[in-house]
C-alpha cells in the first residue's frame, strides 16, 4: 500500500492527511473484477462517427439518443443546434468523443464519468456538475456554479465563467481562460482551480482544502481562505495543465496568486482524518 | 423561482408584444402562477396618457383572490371616471379588457401623486400603469394566455420586460403580480426574480415618505425605491447602484423607462440572467432559451457578474 506522506500533491497544498490504506483495493478485489459492472457504460469505436440535430429534439428525447447510440458502439458523436437546452449530455458513464456545435442551457454534460466533450458555444448554470472524470471544453463563456461539486477530469472554459465556480468541489481541476465572479471555490474541499483572468469577491470562502490559482487580481479572499508561496511543482504542474488543457500557453504562470485554506474555520485539530473525511 | 425577460431594439419598432410573450412563454416552467408584460410602444400618437387599471381580480383557478359579484366592477369604474373628471382630465379612449382590467387614455397635466391617490381610492382599484409609453398587462396564467386574454400580441414598440411568477412571498393574484409600476412615476415598470430580506424596513421608511404600497409582495419594494430616488432627482442608473448596498437578499432585477432598459444583480450573484448585446439589440432572460426565441441561431451570450448595473438607451 503507497505511503502519500509527504508527498509531492501534499506540499502542493492539495491534501493534509495521509492518505495511506485508502487504495481501491481495499474496496475491489481484482480477482472479482467480473463480477462487478458499471450499468449504462457502453464500449465503444472512436471510428464509429454520426451526428444528431437537436433542434426539433427535447432534452429527454436527445439524451436517450445518444444513449441508444453508444450501445450501438458509436464513439464519436456530433450534436449540431443544441440551443441552449438544458441537461443535454448527462449521465454519460464511458469514454465518448462529444461535440456539441453551439451553446448548451443549464446542467450541461452533468453527473458525466469519463467522456471528452468540447462545446463550441457557451453553457448555462451548473456545466458539468458532479463530474466524475473525463474532460470538458467550452470555448465561450460559462453561467454559474460551473463545476459545482466535481470529482474528478478536466473542466476548461476559454472564456469567462459567472458566480460560485467550483463550489464544493472534490476533485478535478477546472480552469478558465477569463474571469470569474463572486465565491469562486466556495466551500471546495479538493481539487484544484486555475483563473487566468481576475476572480470577484469572498474567493474560496470558507474552503476545506484544495488549491486555487489566480493570474489577474482578486477583488477580496473568502473567510479563511489565505494565499500561500508559489512553489516549483505548482508551476511546473500549472504549465503542464495549460498545455494539455490547449489553454494559455503563453501564460506566465510565475505571476499567479496561490490561494489554500486558512485551516481555522473548521476546527481540523480536533478530528483524525477518517472523521474529516466523514465530515465532509 | 419566477423567470424574468426584456429586450431593447435600438433605433427601430417591432411587434414587442409577440416578441415578449414567446420569450416569457420559454420560461413558463420558472413560474406558471401568473405573468406579465411592461411594453413600451408608440402611446396614442397625441401625447395624452395611457392608463390601465383594475378593479377588480381575476378569480380563476389557482388564484387567491376573493370572489366578488361582477356587478360591483360597474359601480367601480363609474367612480373612476368620476374622480378623472373632478380632477380636471378627460377621457379620450377607453376600452374594457376582461371584467375587471381597463384602458384608457386621458388627457391630464397635473400632479400626478394626486392623481394617482384619487383613482386608487376606489375599493379595490389599482392602477397598472400609466404613461404615455407603458402598457403595463398582468393577470393570472402563462405568457401565451394572459398576451390572448389582452390582444398583446400586436403591440408594437421599441423595448419591454415581463416576468413569469412562482409565488412565494404573497397570493397569486393580479396585485402581487409583476411587473410593478414606479408610482407615481409615468413609463416606470420593474421586474425582479429573487427575495429581499429587509422587506418591511424599507417599506415602512417609504411609507413614511408618502410612497404607496399596494401588496405584500417583496419585489415592488424595488419599484417604489427607485420611485422614491427619482422623485428626490436620482439619476436612474444611480438609484439602482445604490439599491445593490441598501436592498439586502438575493435578488436580479429590470427596469424599464421610456427610453431606457436596465440590469441590476446582487453582490451575491445568486440568480440568474443571460444577457445577449448587439448594436441594435439587447435581450435578456432568466435563461437562454428565452433569449433563443429570438435569435435561434448560434450568438455570444453571458452572465452579468455580481453587482453589476447595466443601462442601455434605446
Amino acid at each position: 500500500m503507497a505511503n502519500l506522506k509527504n508527498s509531492k500533491s501534499q506540499s502542493m497544498g492539495l491534501h493534509k492527511e495521509v492518505l495511506t490504506g485508502r487504495t481501491q483495493q481495499v474496496f475491489f478485489n481484482p480477482e472479482e473484477a467480473e463480477n462487478f459492472f458499471y450499468y449504462g457504460a457502453y464500449d465503444v469505436d472512436f471510428n464509429k462517427r454520426t451526428e444528431i440535430d437537436a433542434k426539433n429534439l427535447t432534452c429527454a428525447k436527445l439524451n436517450d439518443k445518444l444513449n441508444a447510440l453508444m450501445k450501438e458502439g458509436y464513439g464519436t458523436v456530433v450534436v449540431k443546434n443544441p440551443q441552449g437546452k438544458h441537461s443535454l449530455g448527462v449521465g454519460i458513464l464511458n469514454k465518448l468523443n462529444l461535440i456539441f456545435e453551439g451553446s448548451l442551457g443549464y446542467f450541461g454534460v452533468g453527473s458525466i464519468d469519463g467522456p471528452v466533450v468540447r462545446i463550441t458555444g457557451r453553457v448555462g448554470w451548473s456545466c458539468a456538475e458532479n463530474m466524475m472524470a473525463g474532460k470538458v471544453m467550452i470555448e465561450k463563456n460559462a453561467g454559474s456554479c460551473f463545476g459545482a461539486a466535481i470529482r474528478g477530469g478536466d473542466l476548461i472554459c476559454k472564456g469567462s465563467v459567472g458566480a460560485r465556480t467550483g463550489i464544493d468541489m472534490k476533485g478535478g481541476t477546472i480552469i478558465v481562460g477569463g474571469d470569474a465572479g463572486a465565491f469562486t471555490g466556495f466551500m471546495m474541499q479538493r481539487g484544484r482551480i486555475i483563473i487566468l483572468g481576475d476572480v470577484g469577491i469572498n474567493l474560496g470562502d470558507s474552503m476545506y482544502d484544495g488549491t486555487i490559482f489566480v493570474g489577474g487580481k482578486i477583488k477580496s479572499l473568502g473567510s479563511d481562505a489565505v494565499k500561500s508561496k508559489l512553489s516549483s511543482d505548482d508551476i511546473f504542474w500549472l504549465r503542464r495543465k495549460l498545455k494539455v488543457a490547449e489553454i494559455g500557453s503563453d501564460f506566465d504562470v510565475t505571476r499567479m496568486t496561490k490561494v489554500v485554506a486558512g485551516k481555522k474555520l473548521w476546527n481540523y485539530d480536533a478530528l483524525e482524518p477518517s472523521e474529516k473525511k466523514g465530515a465532509i | 423561482m419566477c423567470g424574468i425577460a426584456g429586450l431593447i431594439h435600438k433605433g427601430k419598432t417591432v411587434n414587442i408584444g409577440k416578441e415578449l410573450q414567446d420569450m416569457l412563454q420559454a420560461l413558463k416552467h420558472r413560474g406558471p402562477d401568473s405573468t406579465g408584460f411592461a411594453l413600451y410602444g408608440q402611446g396614442n400618437n397625441q401625447g395624452d396618457y395611457i392608463m390601465r387599471f383594475k378593479v377588480g381580480e381575476n378569480v380563476a383557478e389557482g388564484s387567491s383572490a376573493v370572489n366578488e359579484d361582477k356587478s360591483v366592477y360597474d359601480e367601480r369604474r363609474k367612480q373612476v371616471d368620476k374622480h378623472i373628471r373632478d380632477l380636471g382630465g378627460s377621457i379620450v379612449n377607453d376600452a374594457q379588457l376582461t371584467p375587471y382590467s381597463f384602458r384608457y387614455c386621458i388627457k391630464y397635466n397635473k400632479d400626478l401623486m394626486e392623481f394617482s391617490k384619487r383613482i386608487e381610492s376606489v375599493e379595490m382599484t389599482e392602477i397598472l400603469s400609466l404613461g404615455k409609453s407603458l402598457e403595463l398587462v398582468k393577470d393570472i396564467g402563462d405568457a401565451s394566455v394572459v398576451s390572448k386574454q389582452y390582444g398583446l400580441d400586436k403591440i408594437k414598440g421599441t423595448h419591454a420586460i415581463g416576468h413569469s411568477r412562482m409565488a412565494t412571498e404573497s397570493g397569486v393574484d393580479i396585485r402581487s403580480a409583476h411587473p410593478f409600476w414606479g408610482y407615481p412615476f409615468s413609463d416606470v415598470s420593474v421586474v425582479h426574480n429573487g427575495q429581499l430580506t429587509n422587506y418591511w424596513n424599507n417599506r415602512r421608511a417609504l411609507e413614511n415618505k408618502g410612497m404607496r404600497f399596494m401588496s405584500e409582495c417583496d419585489s415592488e419594494l424595488i419599484a417604489v425605491y427607485l420611485a422614491e430616488k427619482m422623485r428626490r432627482g436620482v439619476a436612474l442608473k444611480d438609484g439602482m447602484k445604490d439599491s445593490l448596498k441598501e436592498l439586502d437578499g438575493v435578488f436580479t432585477y429590470l427596469v424599464a423607462t421610456k427610453d431606457s432598459l436596465g440590469m441590476a444583480k446582487d453582490t451575491m450573484a445568486a440568480k440568474p440572467m443571460v444577457l445577449y448585446e448587439s448594436d441594435d439589440l439587447v435581450a435578456m432572460g432568466s435563461e437562454e432559451i428565452a433569449i433563443r426565441t429570438l435569435l435561434p441561431q448560434e450568438i455570444d451570450t453571458y452572465d452579468p457578474y455580481d453587482g453589476e448595473v447595466k443601462v442601455w438607451q434605446i
